[in-house]
């Protein structure tokens, strides 16, 4: 069986070129002053600097962590109820819903934020950061629905079988046995949703009109427009240290609910 | 049971069900809203002036949407062949890993879905840049593959680590060469895992923006690009969004509907 590790080494390769260079890359322009060749790097932490010096970064950072937040807490407040239905309902019937919801996953996202656009014209006393929640929660739900669900599903219905016999009502056995067990998939589901909503741009620029500018939106700027890459790898390195700092401390609540 | 308990029950199966179809509505709204105005008859999204094909006539007439589409298309399929591959065989491996290294790569392996889009994003790009490899679709389809291969991993290990390794044991003790063990009784208990990992692999490729945006260069555009570069609003992108949910209905429809016809003629075979 041990040698089975082996089947391993082809993606090892992958990983080091396509993964760990890369993050190395960005790590290097973001240390390093413009105008790098390839043999001589002039190391700084300027980048840094300029923007946690600069209350307008500060705040376009505060926006998008706020946005990705409540959006996460919605998924998870409209997606729960959603999933344990579901999970509740016959097999066969639960396969046909979750093809349902899975479904306008494969319509791509810009066409479906397009199609929010011209439904939210017909609303336009409503303001855009409403409008960026709905696209957002619209955009992410799915992606919460199915991974609660599999959790949920997973889950062996003779506890709780065995909570009822020991006394337990339906709502009892639900927190002290469903709730906790599906924790896991909450977790993966938020993976799936707070992570991408941090750095979505698409959505708040579609959506919320100019009034928006989140991380993403800088970042991009910084690349494409003002083709400052070095101040560009220093936002996004900021910008995954945080959102990895976040996960660790979600996955550390995790371990700790299984305790 | 008791009447009340049975109307509770009643009850309770109604909010059910009523909960569920708002959801699916919600889902579901912007799809139906977009098929409507595909058929509008003027450019508005607001106000539905009568039925026509025009942007229908429109789509098809239109190379650069069709082009973007047979793009977009093909680096998905590709995309999810190869993660599907390249990610099941190192799920095996990194499953009969020793536990640090096995943590270590797991660790790499979930940067790419840790990290947001953008980074992993302007990381290729800065590697394909600094490697003086010109942005094309050989890159962007390498971007698409780097970053399904950790969903097919996240899918297909848990599946592989509730396996009983006893079972895969006693195929070799009975002969089975490794090999054959791995096709014969891992491969079968992990498919539907696989399957799912796929299925997520291919919903990623064809939904991403921010990865083929920073990686494909100029002369590549798939639909989500095509998309974000339009200077205004065209209608036709209506028509493109419904046969889009037409073909991907009929898809999922046809990839669950066969193995059930399946299985209900194995059985009436047995009978």
């Amino acid at each position: 069986m041990k040698s089975f590790f082996r089947m391993s080494y082809p993606y090892i390769l992958w990983i080091a070129v396509f993964i760990v260079a890369p993050m190395v890359m960005i790590l290097l322009y973001a240390l390093t002053r413009g105008g790098n060749n390839t043999l001589t790097f002039h190391f700084t932490l300027e980048n840094f600097g300029r923007f946690f010096s600069d209350p307008d970064f500060m705040r376009v950072l505060w926006t998008s962590l706020r946005i990705a937040f409540i959006t996460t807490v919605c998924c998870i407040l409209i997606g729960y109820p959603a999933a344990l239905f579901i999970a509740n309902l016959s097999e066969r019937k639960q396969t046909l819903m979750i093809l349902l919801m899975t479904l306008p996953m494969w319509i791509n996202m810009l066409l479906k934020t397009y199609a929010w656009r011209g439904i939210l014209m017909n609303f336009d006393d409503m303001g855009s950061e409403i409008k960026v929640f709905i696209g957002m929660v619209y955009d992410f739900l799915p992606y919460m629905i199915i991974q609660i669900h599999t959790a949920i599903a997973k889950l062996d219905p003779n506890l709780l079988v065995a909570a009822s016999d020991l006394g337990a009502n339906r709502w009892k056995a639900f927190a002290k046995v469903t709730l906790p067990l599906s924790v896991p998939g909450i977790i993966s589901g938020v993976t799936l949703v707070f992570l991408p909503a941090v750095s979505s741009f698409v959505i708040p620029k579609l959506l919320g009109g100019g009034n928006y500018v989140l991380i993403g939106t800088l970042i991009e700027n910084y690349f494409l427009v003002a083709g400052d890459w070095n101040f560009g790898s220093a936002i996004s390195l900021i910008m995954a240290l945080i959102i990895i700092a976040a996960m660790y401390i979600t996955r550390k609540i995790d371990r700790g609910a299984e305790e | 049971m008791s009447e009340t308990t049975l109307t509770r029950k009643r009850e309770h199966h109604f909010f059910r069900s009523g909960y569920l179809i708002l959801v699916l509505l919600f889902i579901y709204l912007p799809i139906a809203y977009v098929m409507l105005f595909s058929f509008n008859d003027s450019k508005s999204m607001i106000k539905f002036s009568g039925f026509s094909l025009r942007w229908y006539e429109e789509m098809i007439n239109n190379p650069d949407m069709l082009e973007s589409l047979k793009y977009t298309v093909i680096i998905a399929v590709i995309a999810t062949v190869c993660s599907t591959v390249i990610g099941t065989i190192a799920a095996i491996g990194i499953s009969k890993a020793r536990k640090l290294i096995r943590t270590i790569i797991l660790e790499v392996n979930n940067l790419p879905v840790l990290n947001p889009d953008i980074v992993t994003a302007i990381g290729l790009m800065l590697l394909f840049l600094s490697m003086k490899v010109r942005r094309s679709i050989v890159t962007l389809t390498l971007a698409h593959i780097t970053f399904c291969i950790p969903y097919v991993i996240l899918s297909v290990l848990p599946k592989l680590r509730q396996l009983d390794d006893n079972v895969a044991e006693a195929a070799m003790d009975l002969g089975a060469t490794p090999w054959k063990a791995l096709i014969k009784v891992i491969l079968p208990q992990i498919y539907p895992a696989i399957l799912s990992g796929a299925l997520i692999a291919f919903s990623m490729s064809f939904d991403d923006f921010v990865i083929s945006y920073f990686t494909a260069g100029m002369d590549v555009q798939n639909i989500s690009m095509y998309v974000y570069s339009m200077k205004r609003f065209n209608p036709a992108v209506n028509a493109l969004s419904a046969v889009i949910v037409i073909v991907v209905t009929v898809i999922l429809v046809l990839a669950n509907l066969i193995p059930y016809l399946r299985n209900k003629k194995m059985n009436k075979e047995e009978q």
